[in-house]
Parts: structure tokens; C-alpha cells; sequence
């Protein structure tokens, strides 16, 4: 990211606001008492659901909702006799909640600054694309209206959520979607960010940040599939896209730049289509009949299996189709996107377009086309879509097609849209409203009681942002991020404290050298606080050199002592080894800084590196060799 | 300001929203000490305290707010929920068969009730064709709503009047009846209505669900289609309960309305066919039966309805240590008939033998069946269950506990000599007693056991 870049965003009026999801580490799941952990045996049974719209609380349908239903999925979930009971599998109602997750979301939310509800509800937030099998998930607003502060401005807390994990999606092909619900309903909190992100390092910057401020509770799971964020995204003049399920915090600066040039680009094609001024039609027909004898095999193959093929025309479109919109990206991808996650056609190709070059034998002929073209009633030059697969989802297919380009005209649509394995995303579904929330007719409101808060209050862990000012003179910010992000920062104030050491060459030693010396096979868990506190005791107190520390913490990680390298030798011993070695060069180094460097190098591994930097300088200095050399140089 | 307006608000919570003249739907702007919340005020739970107002914040989130914080509400609007599934006319056609659904409440058809936060029972036809519109492809369907409650509150005025109207609809033309029904009561209803109404020329399926229709995985839907299949062009014309097989969506259960119970508290599949096989399986659109013995469908409208009742029986579930004071208190307090769900093959403890004998002496018909549910009562075969033949206690065969209530109810509305009580008890009238039990009528599979572990693996569960 260079300065040009940040410009560049700030002009297209980026605004980005993130969710973050943390699992809590709890023993038990949320609102059942089945163990939180992940499987990867073989499932013990299976169980087959569908999903159907309901109407939100105000009497609504969710527009989502509509979309997932129209797609049918058959919904098939895994399920394992000792991590899931019949509450996950939806054939009981919830258990009381866990109190102690939601002592750890009351903590998060007060951490982030939070007004903690006096009362919370649970609501449940409908997902009809089968990922949880009661068709919600159950989650509660714990704090509301907070804030944190980043680069030296605060960025707002929207709401600090607990809710329940969903489960792991394990397939998707055709209508038939296969999930794994050992995850799901682990306890989850959810923070909640407004829009105030100007920059896609900024997001990638206050995802850390609240990620640190998280972990300071010692209470959120780490590892892979524990931490995922939503990025919602817009631009000036484009609309709210929600990235779902990004699932490291090094994604989110690139997802965040490839959104924003995305909208960029789709709103810079509305612009050509309105400059165009044409009306846009999509006539569309169904065509298997003309690919009988098709040269494109695929479409060839669909029609002898007995699938359908249809067409549809986009008049206005020529030329655009195959415009560029984000990086590797076109209209066409959008296209073939919404196809493959609505009418579930997820057979390669998805869409056959009349303006693609491709290779022969793949896509029909210009004759094929030109039959087609005559049947919708278009001109030669209009761009022409084909889709094939079972009769309904083409037909739901070319209608959605049809939508996708009608939203072309507004621009961007309002959208979720999925990671994809190379930091691309794709069309996911429509972005869901507050129609889907509802409330859990299931459990009655909690109180809240202002005494807990408080007694959380009282035992809440230090910040980053106050260990930042804590450390401000002595260290770095980075450096106490650092030592944030490998959790020893609590490590390094209790050493700092007992032994008054340099606090930079502390944080040096956390950081860099302990973590090098596991690397070559040193084990460092072996060495405790106790031990590190003694070691910089020792050293603090002139008896160990800093070069010996790596050495003293490889002996302490195997049980042994370091006693002997401790920098009890004298001065004598120190000036005589000047002395031979000042003999032994005899005149050979001419260069008074050369024989500076080479005597100093010489004397600290004669005495085996015992006698620190500063006393063998010294030494060497004040060598009337050295001052023989000096005085001949003013001359 | 009424009531009505802030409903479910009491205490410091209505004095507060009186204050600030706030109610319910009221787009508001709370401060307080700890700051601003806005949001639409929601109705308040009647079972709730009264010291905090619930938000419905602009997110869709809820929150509930302490009074005691609350400096000031400005009011910045009104929005008022409908809640209200789109109507639209159900569609008829002539070439279909013409059902009638007989709504008296429960979960088949709820929506949410603030006052107490839970569902309350909702139906009408447009909205039930808002919500499962497949319906129209199976048959015509006219609905009628009998009552709103939920199952437990069912009681004989409710039998009659279900059973009354059954006979009404089945002359006036009706293809098959489906009745809306509380799953928790759903086996007695169908019990009594299996006495009730007899020889009927079409199917009467009672179907209920056990996840609220509010839920995207209701199982409501799936259901109602295969109730309303089953109504339609199902060939057994009987008494059944039509609920889910598996808790997959895959198929429903078609249970014969005397031999069948609700068997765990939450499931899906929580009706089974206790002693027997379940007459059919059924799907939206396929009913297969099972069994081979049941009434067939006729073209004529020669229905029986026969409404007679005496609710003065009780069913007692017997347990050891039971006290004589439990029978006497219901011979003293007028009771014609006492079912006695016994331990093992019908007995109960020794104590008990004068009151009986006492209640037998009276009049009163003392019935046995079995709390076991599966197998016969048998009081031949220790010296208890003879002591209690002596003492003139009818056992009841297979009778399940409910369904012998239900009969004993209907009997005793016929006649109260004993002679006849006993000698009607006997006579099977709706499959509620049979001469045999099939091997396979008792499978309650145990899972752990390796070959029941590879079944679950192999079939939806």
C-alpha cells in the first residue's frame, strides 16, 4: 500500500465496516451442553432437512429468505453422537444459556467501550441456506454503542452480539448441500463496526486491533476456522456488499481493494449503458431443439441427457460483457456467479456467451448463434447468453440473468458475496435485512444485573491501546503490538518490573529470540516466567552479557544451569588478552579502526564471551597500542 | 392513553412510557445515563418484570432497557407491525377433490404473541395458502376454524363439536377431512373422534407440528401436504394421525387413531404406532399402505356420529405406595369410571383392593390397562391380578391408557350398567384392542448396538 493508493480510496469515498467473529473458549456449546470441539471421522448419521421463508417479526418476508427458497436445496446435515444432541439437530428446544459465555461477551463488550443492555432478548437471525438446521440462528445484542481507537481516531462498536456458530458447509453440488454440525452452536461473539474504514489498510489495521483486544480476554479459541470476519464495503455512489466468512485478517486488505474497484467498475458500467440510452430488453426463449447436433459438445451432451437449454438476449450489452470490472473480473463472471448459487447449475461451463472467443468444439457455431438470435428476435450484434440443466433452474437461470442485468442499470446490487480460494469473492445472495430478525419465542429475556457488570468490570485485562501507553518512551507501538499478537506482553511487564532491564533488548528477546530458538528444535515452554524473571535478574545485575543470553536459555530449556557463563572475570584477565592479541597481530593492521574491530572481535571470544561489549571497548581503547596508531593518524 | 396501547407494560416500565406519552410501535430516541438507544418500542411480555422496555433497534435486534436509567424518550415516529402472511384466495378446481380442514389450534398454525412472548395459534385459509401454497396442487380445500387453543385445553364440548361438524362436512360432500390439531393431545383426540365418528366413507387425518410454522424448519408444511394427500385421495377411511416418520424430511406415518402416541416431548417423529405397525406411509404425493386391514373409502355419505359422553372418569397411573385415599376421593366425589394404568401386566399393591372393591360395590367401572403401553394386560397370571378380577376389575387387553379412558368416557354416555360397560369395553369398535400383537409391532431400537449403529449409518435418521 502506497500513499497514492490511500489517496485513491479516500477519493472513491470508500466506506468499510467490519464483523468480527470470535469463538469463545468454552467447555460446553450455548444453549445445550454437547462438548464444543471438531470431528473429522466419519459421521455417525445423517439427517435430511429443507428450509422454508418464514415472515419476519413486522410481517415481512426477508428478501434473502425468498432467494434461498426459490433455489430448493435439499439440505443433508452430518451429525456425530457425541458432539451434536437433538437441540442442534432442532428436535428440542434451547437449554438455559451458558452463563459463562455470556460473561465473556459482557467482558468483549465492556473491553470495546459498550453500553451493556440491561435486559438481553434473543432473536433469531434467519439463514435459509441450510447452514443451521433450525433455519436461524439464535443471537443476542449483548452491548450496543461503543467504540475503539485506531490511528489516533475512534472507530464505532455498532453492537457486541453473542450468538451460536453455524455448522461447516462440507459440499455444495446442485441442489443438494451437505453440512457437518459438530461446529455448530459453539459460542460465538460477534463485534460489530460502523462504517468509519476509509482504506482497505485501515481494515485490515482495525480487524488486528480488535482481534488483540479480544484476545486480551485469554478467553477467545485460536487456530484455523475460529475467527472469521464479514467485510462490508461501499463506495461513493455504490451500495453495501457484505464479504462473508474471510478467514484470515491478511485477506481483508486485498478483498477490501478488489470491492471497491469492482463497484468502481460496475458503476462505470452503468454509466456506458446510460450513455448508450438504449431500453433493455432480455427476451429470452428455450432452445434445446437447436443444439441436437450442436458442435459445442457440452451443450450437445446436455441435450441427449434430456436437460434443457435456453437463451437469452441482452441487447445494449455488445462490447460490455467481457469488460474488465475488478482485477481478472468481468460483467460475464457476475453473470455465470448469480446462475451457479440461485437455479444451483454448477456444471462448467455455466454460461455459454455469443462474444466469447473460445476455443472450437467448446461453444456453438456462428450458425448455432445466428439460429438462436432469430428465434429471440435480435440483431447480429446483440450479445446472446445460453444456459443449460434440468427445465426449472434454467428457467429460474435466464429470469435471473434478466434481474442481474436490470440491476446493472442501478449499478451495484446489494449483495453477499463468498470468498473464493484466491482472495476472489463470488455472488453469495442477497443482502439480508433486518426483516429476518425475529424473536426466540423459545427462552424468555435475561436480565441483566449491574452488580455482574460490574464485578466484570473490576477484572477487566489491560488493553492494547493502555499497554501502548504504558510502554510509550520505552518501546515502540509496533513492538508492543508485536508482543501483543504473540501473547507476552503480560510476560515482558512482569520481568520489566521485577528486574529493571533494558526494556528493548527484553522485548527482543521475547520476540525474536525465543521464537529463533524454537525454530531450531529448542524447547522453549520448558522456559518458565520463574526462570526468564532469574535470567534477567542475573543479567540486570552485570553477572550475564547479553550475548550469553540465547545460550543461558537453551541450558535453561534442558534443565541446566548457566552459572558458568556468567561475566565474573576480571580486568586484568581482560587487558592481558588485549595484549597478546595486539602481540600476535604485530603490526600487520595498519588501520587503527580495522585493529579496533579485530581486537575487540578477538578479546570477546578469548574469554568466551564473558565479559560484555562495554568492558572489553574499553579495554581495548585505552590499549597504548591503539593510541600509538591515533596519534600517528592527527600527524 | 389505554392500555391496550402499551400492552403487557406494568409497573415503573408503564409509568415511564405514560410519562413521555410513548406506546407501543412508537419509534422512539431513549436517553438515559448510559446512553442512547433508539428504536421501536415492542410489546412487553405479560410474564416479564416490569422494569424494562423492550427495543426492536433499527438492526432488528431487541433489547431490553432498565427504567431506573431512563432520563428522557423523545418519540420520532410510529410503525406498527402487521403481522401477516400474504393472503390470496385459494384456488379451486373442479377436477380436484374437495377437503375440509378443521382448524381448532395448536402449532400447525401460529404466529407470535407478544403478551406472552411464546406462539400463539393462527389460522385462516388465505393465509394458510400464503404459507403452503403446494397445498393447492393436491386439492380444493375449504377451511373452518372451530376454536384457537392450544391441545391441552381440549375437552368434550370441543370432541363433540369437531365430531358433529366432521359428520356435517362428510354429508355435505367432503372428500376427506383434515383437522389442525395441538400435537400434545393429538392421540386422545383422535381416540375420542375414533368413537365418535364411525363408519366414515372418507379419511379424517388429524395433523399438527412439532416445530411452529414461524421457523424455517417447520415441519407444518411438510405435514399439511401429505394430511391434506392423505385426505384427498388416501383410501383409508379412518380415524389417523399423520405426522412426520423420521425427523428427515423423507415421509409421514399414517398412525390408526386408537393405537397411537405422542412419545417424546420435542421430536419430530414423536408419533408411533404402539403394538402394531403403522397403517401407511405417506408422502405428498403417494400414500402406501402398510397394513391391509383398514376400512376402505366408499362413495356413500353414510356417516355415524355418535356424541354421547360422561366425563366423570378419571385415568389414575398407578405407582407403588399408592394410597386407597387416591380411589376413594374419586368414589366419593361421583366418579362413574376409574382407568387404571397398572404396573407390569396390570396390577397395583394391595392397599388398594378395598377402595376398589369398595368402588366396584358402588357401581363404578374399574377398567385395567398397562403403563408399560406395549403388550396385553394379563391378570391371570399372578395371585394380584386374580385378587383384583375377583374384586370385578375389567382388564383391558392391549388398550392403550389414554385411548381406554376415551372409550370408557364414550360408554358410560350409553349406559351405566355395569354388565353392559363391561361387555361394551371388550368390543373392539376402532381397532383400540386386537386379537394378536405382530412380532414386529414392538421395534424400539437401542442405538450403541453394532447393528443398529449400522443402520443409522446407512438410513437418514
Amino acid at each position: 500500500m502506497n500513499g497514492n493508493e490511500e489517496t485513491n480510496f479516500r477519493e472513491l469515498g470508500l466506506r468499510c465496516g467490519l464483523e468480527v467473529h470470535y469463538q469463545l473458549d468454552t467447555q460446553k456449546k450455548l444453549f445445550c451442553h454437547c462438548p464444543v470441539g471438531l470431528l473429522n471421522r466419519r459421521p455417525d448419521a445423517e439427517i435430511v432437512r429443507h428450509m422454508r421463508p418464514t415472515l419476519s417479526e413486522l410481517g415481512e418476508y426477508d428478501g434473502t429468505a425468498l432467494m434461498e427458497f426459490k433455489t430448493k436445496k435439499t439440505v443433508r446435515y452430518q451429525l456425530y453422537y457425541d458432539s451434536v444432541c437433538t437441540y442442534e439437530m432442532d428436535d428440542t428446544p434451547p437449554f438455559v444459556i451458558n452463563r459463562e459465555a455470556l460473561k465473556i461477551a459482557v467482558e468483549i463488550a465492556l473491553l470495546l467501550n459498550c453500553r451493556i443492555a440491561d435486559e438481553i432478548h434473543v432473536s433469531r437471525k434467519q439463514y435459509l441456506d441450510g447452514s443451521i438446521p433450525t433455519g436461524f440462528q439464535r443471537t443476542i445484542a449483548v452491548g450496543v454503542n461503543g467504540w475503539i481507537r485506531f490511528s489516533g481516531r475512534k472507530i464505532r462498536i455498532v453492537q457486541v452480539c453473542l450468538e451460536e456458530d453455524a455448522c461447516r458447509e462440507v459440499s455444495d453440488r446442485g441442489h443438494v448441500i451437505v453440512f457437518r454440525t459438530d461446529r455448530l452452536s459453539t459460542p460465538l461473539v460477534e463485534v460489530i463496526t460502523a462504517p468509519d474504514i476509509r482504506t482497505p489498510a485501515e481494515a485490515s489495521g482495525v480487524d488486528r486491533e480488535i482481534g488483540r483486544i479480544l484476545r486480551a480476554t485469554g478467553k477467545v479459541r485460536r487456530g484455523i476456522g475460529t475467527v472469521r470476519q464479514d467485510v462490508n464495503v461501499s463506495i461513493e455512489g455504490g451500495t453495501r456488499v457484505e464479504i462473508k466468512g474471510v478467514p484470515r485478517t491478511g485477506m481483508i486488505e486485498r478483498l477490501v481493494r478488489v470491492e471497491a474497484l469492482r463497484q468502481k467498475g460496475l458503476l462505470s458500467l452503468r454509466e456506458t449503458i446510460t450513455a448508450r440510452g438504449a431500453e433493455i430488453k432480455t427476451p429470452s426463449c428455450d432452445c434445446g431443439d437447436l443444439f441436437c447436433e450442436s458442435e459445442c459438445a457440452p451443450l450437445r451432451e446436455s441435450v441427449r441427457r434430456g436437460l434443457s437449454v435456453g437463451a437469452v438476449a441482452i441487447p445494449g450489452f455488445s462490447g460490455i460483457l467481457h469488460r474488465r470490472i475488478s482485477p481478472g473480473k468481468t460483467f460475464a463472471d457476475e453473470l455465470a456467479g448469480r446462475v451457479r448459487v440461485i437455479a444451483c447449475l454448477d456444471d462448467e461451463p455455466v454460461l455459454f456467451f455469443s462474444d466469447e472467443k473460445a476455443p472450437c468444439g467448446s461453444r456453438p457455431g456462428p450458425k448455432e448463434w445466428e439460429a438462436v438470435r432469430r428465434r429471440l428476435g435480435v440483431g447480429k450484434k446483440d450479445p446472446v447468453v445460453l444456459v443449460r440443466g434440468p427445465g426449472e433452474d434454467v428457467e429460474t437461470a435466464l429470469s435471473e440473468i434478466a434481474a442481474r442485468v436490470e440491476e446493472a442499470k442501478e449499478g451495484v446490487p446489494n449483495e453477499t458475496r463468498q470468498v473464493l480460494v484466491g482472495g476472489e469473492t463470488d455472488f453469495e445472495r442477497i443482502l439480508p435485512g433486518p426483516d429476518r430478525m425475529y424473536p426466540d419465542t423459545d427462552s424468555s429475556p435475561i436480565p441483566i444485573a449491574e452488580e455482574d457488570v460490574a464485578a466484570i468490570r473490576k477484572r477487566l485485562p489491560v488493553t492494547p491501546d493502555r499497554w501502548r501507553k504504558r510502554c510509550r518512551g520505552m518501546l515502540k507501538p509496533q513492538t508492543v503490538d508485536q508482543l501483543i499478537d504473540m501473547e507476552c506482553i503480560d510476560r515482558f511487564w512482569k520481568i520489566l518490573k521485577n528486574t529493571k532491564c533494558d526494556p528493548k533488548f527484553l522485548a527482543y528477546t521475547l520476540t525474536a529470540t525465543l521464537p529463533a530458538l524454537r525454530r531450531a528444535g529448542c524447547d522453549i515452554l520448558a522456559v518458565k516466567e520463574k526462570a526468564l524473571v532469574k535470567l534477567f535478574l542475573f543479567h540486570a545485575g552485570g553477572n550475564i552479557i547479553r550475548e550469553m543470553i540465547p545460550r543461558a536459555l537453551v541450558r535453561i530449556a534442558s534443565g541446566r544451569g548457566y552459572d558458568d557463563l556468567s561475566a565474573d572475570i576480571d580486568e586484568e584477565t581482560i587487558l592481558k588478552a588485549v595484549e597478546r592479541n595486539y602481540l600476535r597481530v604485530n603490526g600487520r593492521i595498519k588501520d587503527r579502526r580495522k585493529l579496533f574491530r579485530y581486537l575487540v572481535g578477538a578479546v570477546k571470544e578469548e574469554t568466551g564471551f564473558r565479559a560484555s561489549g562495554r568492558r572489553v571497548v574499553w579495554a581495548v581503547q585505552s590499549h597504548e597500542g591503539l593510541w600509538k596508531l591515533q596519534t600517528e593518524e592527527r600527524r | 392513553m389505554s392500555g391496550e396501547a402499551l400492552e403487557g407494560y406494568r409497573g415503573p416500565a408503564l409509568e415511564v412510557l405514560r410519562r413521555f406519552s410513548v406506546r407501543v410501535w412508537s419509534d422512539v430516541e431513549i436517553q438515559g445515563c448510559k446512553g442512547t438507544f433508539r428504536g421501536v418500542v415492542l410489546p412487553r411480555s405479560e410474564t416479564a418484570d416490569d422494569e424494562h422496555i423492550v427495543l426492536k433497534m433499527h438492526n432488528g435486534y431487541n433489547i431490553g432497557i432498565s427504567v431506573r436509567s431512563v432520563e428522557h424518550i423523545r418519540v420520532k415516529g410510529y410503525r406498527e407491525a402487521h403481522y401477516k402472511i400474504p393472503e390470496s384466495e385459494f384456488p379451486t378446481d373442479p377436477k380436484k377433490p374437495n377437503v375440509t380442514l378443521l382448524g381448532t389450534g395448536g402449532t400447525i398454525a401460529s404466529r407470535l404473541d407478544y403478551r406472552t412472548g411464546a406462539v400463539i395459534p393462527a389460522f385462516a385459509p388465505g393465509e394458510l395458502y400464503g404459507a403452503v401454497p403446494e397445498l393447492a396442487d393436491i386439492c380444493n380445500l375449504k377451511t373452518k376454524k372451530l376454536f384457537g387453543i392450544f391441545s391441552e385445553n381440549m375437552g368434550p364440548l370441543e370432541w363433540i363439536t369437531t365430531a358433529e361438524t366432521i359428520g356435517r362436512e362428510i354429508r355435505n360432500g367432503a372428500d376427506g377431512i383434515v383437522i389442525g390439531h395441538g400435537t400434545d393431545t393429538m392421540h386422545h383426540t383422535a381416540a375420542v373422534l375414533s368413537f365418535m365418528v364411525q363408519q366414515s366413507p372418507v379419511p379424517i387425518v388429524l395433523v399438527g407440528s412439532q416445530r411452529s410454522s414461524d421457523r424455517p424448519s417447520s415441519d407444518a408444511a411438510f405435514n399439511l401436504r401429505c394430511a391434506a394427500y392423505t385426505a384427498a385421495y388416501g383410501e383409508i377411511a379412518e380415524v389417523l394421525i399423520c405426522m412426520f416418520g423420521p425427523t428427515s424430511d423423507r415421509y409421514n406415518l399414517l398412525h390408526r387413531g386408537t393405537v397411537v402416541r405422542k412419545m417424546h416431548s420435542s421430536y419430530r417423529s414423536t408419533f408411533r404406532t404402539i403394538g402394531d405397525i403403522p397403517i401407511a406411509m405417506v408422502t405428498p404425493d403417494s400414500v402406501v399402505p402398510l397394513k391391509k386391514d383398514y376400512r376402505k373409502r366408499r362413495k356413500d355419505r353414510d356417516v355415524v356420529i355418535d356424541t354421547r359422553f360422561d366425563d366423570r372418569v378419571s385415568l389414575v397411573y398407578y405407582y407403588p405406595n399408592m394410597k386407597p385415599d387416591i380411589i376413594d376421593s374419586l368414589v366419593d366425589n361421583g366418579y362413574a369410571g376409574i382407568v387404571i394404568a397398572g404396573t407390569g401386566l396390570g396390577h397395583v399393591n394391595k392397599p388398594l383392593y378395598k377402595p376398589l372393591k369398595r368402588a366396584v360395590d358402588k357401581g363404578v367401572s374399574v377398567i385395567m390397562t398397562v403403563q408399560t403401553l406395549w403388550g396385553y394386560t394379563a391378570m391371570s397370571v399372578y395371585d394380584t391380578g386374580r385378587d383384583l378380577l375377583e374384586i370385578g376389575v375389567v382388564p383391558a387387553e392391549n388398550m392403550l391408557p389414554e385411548v381406554c379412558y376415551m372409550k370408557l368416557c364414550w360408554v358410560l354416555g350409553h349406559t351405566k350398567n355395569p354388565e353392559r360397560v363391561k361387555a361394551m369395553m371388550l368390543e373392539p369398535i376402532a381397532g383400540e384392542t386386537s386379537e394378536r400383537e405382530p412380532p414386529n409391532g414392538y421395534v424400539v431400537l437401542q442405538g450403541g448396538i453394532p447393528e443398529v449403529e449400522e443402520f443409522l449409518g446407512r438410513h437418514l435418521l
